[in-house]
């Protein structure tokens, strides 16, 4: 049995993942993806691996090379399907929309008067966010009419193209921390909270993880959010909203557990590695049949 | 006998010893000036500083 860990750096996590495999005696080989080259009509080496677990940091990286090797016939982890829907809020949205998931509402415009427009449709204040981003970064809370055509002007004058696109979502009242839940396999196995005195509870900006339970609704929900997904691994994060009950607001393809091992008590790179070694196992003897 | 694993942070020449075998491509903080490093070679062991985080980066 073959599996590649595709990566563009070296984190904690691919670590922790590594010592994982090793103690289920299994060999994982690296592939550093600042190094490799693809010829999309010869898959070469990459025809004896069963299976591509891709812990990128860098999307583009991800996409690109997961998008290759499905072409060969690699089994992914994640797919490039699971991988396009997740970076992308707008996707995310789509997807829990078709699988009737609540969430908090989501306007949506490509022009400046339509951004306006959107926004002041859910009120103030409202989240904007990047279509495609991660840890937070250009997230913004806009409080009034102002702030928000200050944003869009600076948006449309200053952003790349992608900015254009004026993903607006409704502004959760939540008690101080997001909720997230840590899927493999279908499963969910773990749950912090994300505390901050800051309303981005992200813990890449500082907010502390704490233990939670994983109760019924939570696990429902979150094995129902990543399976509208097709995701083998995620974390779906989760808002408490005071009106509404539980909401989906994101979900993570390559997730980021460091600091929920020690929270939760579940070792989750074992949990992943046990379960990528299953996929594996069980492509390679497809293969060999 | 065990070898002691060293090299001298780009930025404020401490030196780094990983507590671990390093590996290609890893990330280390520096204990000193806690800048982030990648590891460009384990033999011999170089370090770099870790490229500054992209806009695609993330979970």
């Amino acid at each position: 049995m073959q599996i590649a860990m595709l990566h563009t750096r070296l984190r904690t996590e691919e670590r922790l993942l590594l010592d994982a495999f090793e103690s289920l005696g299994v060999n994982v080989k690296l592939v550093d993806l600042r190094t490799v080259v693809f010829d999309p009509s010869d898959p070469g080496a990459w025809a004896r691996v069963d299976l591509a677990l891709d812990r990128c940091v860098s999307l583009t990286a991800s996409t690109t090379a997961v998008q290759v090797l499905e072409h060969f016939g690699v089994r992914c982890v994640n797919s490039s399907r699971t991988i396009e829907v997740c970076s992308d809020k707008l996707s995310t949205t789509l997807a829990l929309a078709r699988a009737q998931l609540p969430m908090p509402a989501v306007r949506v415009a490509t022009g400046r008067e339509a951004g306006l427009e959107a926004i002041e449709s859910i009120g103030y204040p409202v989240v904007l966010k990047p279509t495609v981003g991660s840890w937070g970064r250009l997230v913004a809370r806009v409080n009034d009419r102002d702030a928000a055509e200050a944003i869009l002007e600076h948006r449309d004058t200053l952003g790349s193209v992608r900015q254009k696109i004026i993903y607006a979502q409704e502004h959760v009242d939540k008690p101080g921390r997001d909720l997230r839940v840590f899927v493999v396999g279908g499963i969910a196995v773990a749950a912090i909270g994300r505390r901050s005195e800051h309303w981005v509870t992200n813990t890449a900006r500082g907010a502390t993880a704490e233990s939670v339970d994983l109760t019924s609704d939570l696990r429902a929900l979150s094995q129902q959010a990543a399976q509208s997904v097709g995701a083998d691994l995620c974390a779906v994060d989760l808002l408490e909203c005071p009106r509404r009950g539980l909401l989906i607001n994101e979900l993570n393809h390559s997730m980021e557990f460091r600091n929920s091992i020690d929270t939760t008590g579940i070792d989750i790179p074992r949990l992943v590695a046990e379960h990528v070694v299953s996929l594996a196992g069980a492509t390679h003897q497809g293969v060999s049949a | 006998m065990s070898i002691t694993i060293e090299a001298n942070c780009p930025e404020c020449d401490a030196p780094v010893q990983p507590a671990r075998r390093p590996l290609a491509g890893e990330i280390l903080r520096c204990t000193q000036c806690s800048v982030e490093l990648e590891v460009t070679s384990t033999e011999p062991f170089r370090l770099e500083l870790a490229p500054e985080v992209e806009e695609d980066w993330g979970e």
